[in-house]
């Protein structure tokens, strides 16, 4: 016998660049987009806070947000401050907690369909905030409180019926799809039976808004999203695992079940945005899929976060001015832009999978 | 050689050497039928082995008991590598990850992927919080890919890919993994003859030169007993015989094993033995 134990000998030094420079490539590819990307959701917001039906000077918005006075435009400081620049704001925080959310889930659970908008997580954060709003009077921290409970006890609930099956990840997506329906009808029967107040303050919870853009709305979302993004960045390692199926991603030391709990923080993340601006229709679903169109066919977390951001700002924007004197929510255009896009996404995914 | 080495170089040592891997009592159930009954088995270190046995009989949950994707509800496997012997239970997944490396049968390939990227995923057992991707791995992934022969393919998109070449890939991602034993359920499914040979040859190759210990689920019988250096034969979740292909493939042994009759001659190419199925029915074979 010749076979031994000597460890094998290093690599040929041109076989190890060729390999650096294959992998060096498309990661060049991904830092162009997310960059191109990152300009095109500032831009975004620049656009919603400048333009519109008031128009604000590029110049005259350093001493707004110095807070300086401007006596040629005397409203405008007000107008920005309390009202443009927190919608636009709350929009792009929303949008990457959308994307990004979605984008986790998408890949982890190797199905388009498995977005929290669609399986039913982002549901689960609005019934819970709705029926806390109207049967418990819930205001500031509770709101949010109850929209992250509400989602997390969905997708345990899911978890709970996939586990330990090998086709958990399609369980949960089937499982998920049953629950939204359920939970919207919970939505539509507390507003049947609320006051006309509170069943237009709930409203906001079925369709997305960013109506109720506020200062400490904006800090609470930053402040989660500030707190959550490390962590998806590390889940994100699991998640490229969990790409290669349930009995690889074992294997290689990550065994499944764990990467479907890194879950967990993009559930947090869908919910907390949630409870700021109720869901918004197809973002989750569709920054994915987008993103990874731009990034060379690779999905990407980050991408796909400004997409979401970059979406969210230009529908609101676009649901503000398209139709003269109707003011859309932000849910209403995403959810109709969103529509056909979704029916483009299944129609490529069921080719690719034929392929 | 003149350096003196005092690992333990096992291979010289006379006598039967530990197994790389075993298996005792080793019951495994699926959905609450037991498919894996009380099962012996030894993976001989540094060698191929293949498990043989009709469609249904355990071949593959054997191969997810040995690689932790199925937990025995009786039994052990334990594994010796490295010098160290353990229950492969009480291992931290990281760590058996760094001794066994499986590739299942048709793994999901993800969206976009390139060849060097999914071989590089291969080396996730070697990271660690703090350390990610460095120049040990740019070389695990180059000796990978260099041994299968898919450096030229490193900037393709997998998807794009022939069937025979994407099987290469993969096996390169299990390369890249660097454990001493690995685990391959059919890896020659889907595949033309031509690639068949090319896949098994490539394995064989490994395990010559690295030393690496094979261990594959074969559908055929015949290229079953040319590669193998061990062949264990299963029959409803049972252990029918095990040993050298030429001591153990007889007439008897394929009747045993797949209640079918046959004539079994030596390969005229490979020595091995090779297994020629009688007619089934009366007529076939004896048109007039």
């Amino acid at each position: 016998m010749t076979a031994t134990a000597v460890a094998p000998a290093p690599a040929a030094s041109s076989a190890v660049d060729r390999v650096r420079r294959a992998r060096r490539r498309p990661a060049r590819r991904v830092r162009l987009v997310l960059t191109a990307l990152a300009a095109a959701a500032c831009a975004a917001v620049l656009v919603r806070v400048l333009l519109g039906e008031y128009v604000v000077a590029l110049a005259d918005l350093v001493p707004i947000l110095r807070g300086e006075p401007l006596p040629n435009a005397p409203g405008a400081s007000f107008i920005v401050m309390e009202a443009k620049l927190p919608r636009a704001l709350l929009g792009a925080l929303a949008g990457l907690a959308f994307g990004a959310a979605g984008a986790m889930f998408q890949t982890t659970l190797r199905n388009p369909l498995a977005s929290p908008d669609i399986i039913g997580t982002s549901l689960g954060a609005s019934a819970a905030a709705v029926v806390a709003l109207t049967t418990l009077d819930a205001q500031g921290l509770w709101l949010p409180a109850a929209a992250v409970a509400g989602a997390l006890a969905v997708s345990l609930l899911m978890h709970a019926v996939g586990r330990g099956t090998g086709l958990a990840g399609q369980r949960m997506v089937l499982v998920g799809i049953g629950i939204a329906a359920m939970l919207s009808s919970v939505i539509q029967l507390v507003m049947t039976r609320t006051s006309i107040q509170d069943a237009q303050a709930a409203l906001v919870w079925l369709t997305g808004s960013l109506a109720r853009a506020t200062w400490p709305v904006i800090g609470l979302l930053a402040v989660a999203l500030v707190v959550l993004a490390p962590v998806l960045a590390l889940c994100a390692r699991w998640m490229r695992l969990a790409e290669l199926g349930d009995d690889l991603s074992t294997t290689l030391g990550v065994p499944a079940g764990r990467a479907r709990r890194g879950l967990v923080v993009a559930v947090a993340m869908a919910a907390v945005a949630t409870s700021a601006t109720g869901p918004i229709a197809f973002v989750a679903f569709l920054s994915g899929p987008i993103a990874r169109q731009l990034c060379g066919g690779r999905p990407s977390l980050w991408a796909a976060a400004l997409v979401g951001a970059v979406v969210v700002v230009l529908s609101d924007f676009a649901g503000d001015y398209l139709i003269p004197d109707v003011n859309l929510p932000v849910g209403v255009v995403t959810g109709a832009l969103g529509a056909p896009l979704m029916l483009a996404v299944l129609v490529t995914a069921g080719r690719a999978g034929k392929a | 050689m003149t350096t003196t080495t005092l690992t333990p170089a096992s291979t010289d040592v006379a006598g039967p050497r530990t197994p790389a891997m075993s298996a005792r009592g080793l019951t495994l159930s699926h959905a609450g039928r037991t498919v894996v009954d009380r099962l012996d088995l030894d993976v001989p270190a540094g060698q191929v082995t293949v498990v043989v046995g009709p469609n249904g009989c355990g071949k593959s949950t054997v191969l997810r008991g040995l690689s932790r994707l199925l937990r025995p509800s009786a039994g052990a496997v334990r594994l010796a590598t490295d010098g160290a012997e353990a229950d492969i239970w009480s291992l931290r997944p990281k760590e058996f990850a760094r001794r066994v490396a499986l590739l299942p049968q048709s793994p999901p390939l993800p969206d976009g992927i390139t060849v060097v990227d999914l071989v590089g995923r291969g080396r996730h057992p070697h990271h660690t919080l703090a350390r990610r991707w460095s120049a040990a791995d740019d070389d695990a992934v180059a000796r990978a890919m260099h041994a299968t022969g898919t450096l030229d393919l490193a900037d393709r998109h997998v998807a794009e890919l022939s069937g025979g070449q994407r099987q290469r890939v993969w096996i390169a991602l299990t390369l890249a993994q660097e454990t001493d034993v690995v685990l391959l359920d059919e890896p020659t499914t889907y595949l033309d003859v031509a690639h068949q040979i090319d896949v098994l040859d490539l394995l064989r190759d490994l395990n010559r030169r690295d030393g690496t210990t094979v261990v594959m689920v074969l559908h055929d019988l015949n290229l079953a007993a040319r590669y193998a250096d061990h062949v264990v034969a299963l029959r409803e979740g049972r252990l029918v015989g095990c040993g050298a292909p030429a001591d153990l493939v007889d007439e008897d042994f394929v009747a045993r094993v797949f209640g079918l009759g046959s004539r079994v001659i030596a390969d005229p190419v490979t020595g091995s033995p090779l297994v020629v199925p009688a007619p089934t029915h009366e007529q076939t074979g004896a048109t007039p």
